[in-house]
């Protein structure tokens, strides 16, 4: 993985003490909340219901066992002694002190991380495939354009105070495990009829309350002028995006507004300026120099068939079941990708301990893990195990609390925050969450009904990304009583779509009976082990309200 | 207070109001005076600045761009980064050589970053010390990025550093 240098390390400890310094005025009372705002946000911090919530940013998704145990040690020594995994790939804090967020983002620093840009309307913590370098038909290691992404766009001049927060995802296979078109850019890394590998880019996309997925705006952009091409398509946007209504200002209304080809024509336009200039290019040295940091590991030869790993899974019940869902195929033989649940039953989605993330470190290291990755479905990766050593790595996980065996499951749900911690939520999201886990909590029910997405967002804000959710679930307030719609048909995957509002919402028990009428539908119109989604798609709404609201 | 290039300064020009009569010397007018009386007031022969909103890109200008030694880009709120592009704009495609000023709702904690983009010059609505004017260009050593101010980015840096290394160290 990505290793600072000493100008890195440099960039951001001049940075926290950049905040140190911001941090005093404000304490003095020289700076008002309305001025020291914009300065923390783009630090990563903001003010929620009950305390500071610091968003430290995971880049890419990827962490070290060291940079994992850190994580642990500090949400123990500053915080609560748990932190909460997001759907951007990046971990919060609840419960930080102002005083202490100085010092936390120093030692942040001794371990290469940083909150820079986890908030404000600035580019975002750069989001990739959790399965990079370890999916079969991956064309190259997306990380390492998020890498060159990231430096370009850390405390970009000219694009720190845009419209609006702006989000770019990088995928380089055809199966998307990181939703990409919901982002404001999505590039997927491609290759022409010449062989050559290059970015198909898409823009315009995002959730919240005018739902849009991405339109491709580059068919085939060549490797080196990326960023010419990025910056062709911020600046279009930084100057033409709407900064009257907050609601209205992220890069995907104006795309609706002036059309896809009126963006293109624009974006051309100004790339074809920044080209001639020539500062922009990426050369090939440079992408040599960043993908060498993310080499894969020496991977040794290994049969494909692993007999001491079948022979555990024909005598442990418990080891299998957690196999059957949580491993993944390697792209090479005798390896496996494993996904470790943060979704116990009954527990808050995405939310792990001190004790877990430094038992998880301790793992890695004893079976030598250099990497862990975070998914966007709130949930962790090791990307590149020996299949011989599954067995070890679940026994270790198990006493963690860490085996849960439902990854993609009923009971793998999405879920923001909400009512409990955020005060742009308009209702609770995990109590729901919870209650929903509950309910399908029989493993056997869980597996007979196969892959399913629920996905909770407490507010229309859509963190939650319930408009992508086979079942989503958009928490509302209806004259001060939280109330709960239900959506069906969306998804974040490579079929991406919007799932629509299926009627009336429910209140909060209601809401746990819908969900389970809605999936007894579903088993009554399936056909041939066909997913839900696949059934909701081939029957279309109308049987499941016809079920759900009958009186 | 003014800060040019860095320094706190006075202000050369003399803003003045649209049908207010114009004093002798620099004087600064809005868009909207300059574009109704446009060749008197370069007819005058001391040096013109033009104020532009967020809202007007500083193509409008056009050809009398070459004639002006001032351009303010006011800025009505802070959170509004469209003058970034403007300035940026000036000086590159338009190629655009004398004072870009920045005015109106500006943060101290935004100049560096506007200096980035072509910016020379700050109108900062409060008086601040010459130390945290100072700091604020100098907080933050590096840049990752290229821009106007052709400043070395820590590409380069390396490059400088590390000039037979074009891998990265295992």
């Amino acid at each position: 993985m990505y290793r600072y240098d000493e100008f890195d390390f440099q960039f951001v400890r001049e940075r926290a003490e950049q905040f140190r310094g911001q941090v005093a005025r404000r304490l003095a009372g020289e700076l008002t909340e309305e001025e020291f705002k914009p300065l923390r946000l783009m630090n990563g911090l903001y003010l929620q219901l009950h305390s500071y919530m610091l968003r430290i940013a995971i880049p890419y998704g990827t962490l070290s066992a060291r940079q994992l145990r850190k994580l642990g040690d500090i949400a123990r020594r500053y915080d609560r002694g748990y932190g909460h995994f997001t759907t951007r790939q990046n971990l919060q804090l609840h419960w930080s002190q102002l005083p202490d967020v100085p010092d936390i983002l120093l030692e942040l620093a001794d371990v290469e991380m940083n909150c820079i840009q986890t908030s404000g309307n600035n580019v975002r913590n750069i989001s990739a495939d959790p399965f990079a370098g370890a999916a079969a038909g991956e064309l190259e290691d997306p990380r390492v354009l998020c890498e060159i992404l990231r430096q370009w766009s850390t405390l970009h001049p000219e694009f720190s105070f845009l419209p609006r927060k702006f989000k770019i995802c990088v995928i380089g296979t055809e199966e998307d495990r990181a939703a990409l078109l919901i982002h404001d850019i999505a590039i997927k890394i491609i290759r022409n009829e010449k062989g050559e590998t290059g970015y198909r880019v898409y823009v315009g996309g995002g959730l919240g309350r005018t739902p849009y997925l991405a339109e491709e705006i580059g068919a085939f952009i060549d490797k080196h002028d990326i960023l010419s091409f990025l910056e062709a398509t911020m600046r279009v946007y930084n100057e033409a995006g709407r900064r009257d209504n907050i609601h209205k200002a992220r890069v995907k209304i104006l795309v609706h507004q002036i059309g896809i080809p009126e963006m293109r024509r624009r974006v051309e336009e100004e790339f074809s300026e920044i080209r001639k200039q020539g500062t922009l290019e990426v050369p090939v040295h440079e992408m040599v120099r960043i993908a060498a940091y993310f080499a894969p590991p020496a991977f040794e030869k290994l049969a494909d068939e692993c007999p001491s790993y079948e022979q555990h899974l024909r005598e442990n019940h418990d080891f299998a079941q957690w196999a059957k869902t949580n491993v993944h195929p390697h792209k090479m033989p005798g390896y496996a990708i494993v996904t470790i649940s943060l979704k116990p039953i009954g527990k808050t989605p995405g939310d792990c301990s001190s004790e877990q993330m430094e038992g998880l470190a301790d793992a890695m290291d004893a079976l030598g893990q250099q990497e862990v990755r975070v998914t966007h479905e709130q949930n962790l990766v090791l990307p590149h195990m020996r299949k011989a050593d599954l067995y070890a790595l679940w026994q270790k996980l198990v006493p963690l609390e860490l085996a849960t065996p439902n990854c993609g499951l009923v009971t793998d749900i999405i879920a923001c925050p909400g009512l409990d911690y955020c005060d742009l939520a308009n209702a609770r999201s995990i109590p729901i969450a919870q209650a929903i886990a509950k309910r399908f909590s029989d493993l056997d029910r869980q597996h007979d009904l196969g892959e399913l997405k629920i996905k909770i967002s407490g507010c229309i804000n859509a963190c939650g990304h319930h408009h992508v959710g086979h079942i989503g679930i958009l928490g509302v307030d209806r004259k001060g009583v939280e109330n709960y719609q239900i959506l069906l048909g969306g998804s974040g995957a490579e079929d991406a779509t919007l799932g629509e509002i299926l009627g009336p919402g429910f209140d909060q028990q209601g809401i746990v009976d819908a969900v389970e009428n809605v999936i007894g539908t579903y088993t009554t119109l399936r056909q041939n082990g066909e997913r839900f989604l696949d059934t909701y798609r081939r029957v279309g709404p109308h049987p499941f309200k016809e079920r759900l609201y009958a009186r | 207070m003014l800060v040019k290039n860095g320094k706190i300064v006075e202000d050369a020009f003399t803003a003045v109001a649209d049908g207010d009569p114009l004093p002798d010397g620099a004087v600064l007018v809005s868009l909207k005076r300059f574009q109704a009386e446009s060749p008197a007031l370069l007819a005058r022969g001391a040096p013109l600045g033009v104020r532009l909103e967020s809202a007007d890109t500083p193509e409008i200008l056009g050809e009398d761009l070459r004639s002006l030694a001032l351009v303010v880009l006011h800025v009505n709120h802070f959170r509004d980064g469209r003058a970034f592009s403007w300035a940026r704009l000036l000086r590159t495609r338009l190629g655009y050589r004398g004072e870009v000023r920045i005015s109106g709702h500006v943060l101290l904690d935004q100049i560096a970053f506007y200096a980035r983009v072509g910016a020379d010059a700050f109108e900062l609505p409060l008086n601040q010390p010459a130390e945290a004017v100072r700091a604020a260009f100098t907080e933050i050593s590096n840049v990752y990025q290229p821009s106007v101010d052709g400043r070395p980015t820590i590409r380069d840096l390396r490059a400088a550093r590390f000039p037979k290394t074009t891998l990265a160290p295992s």
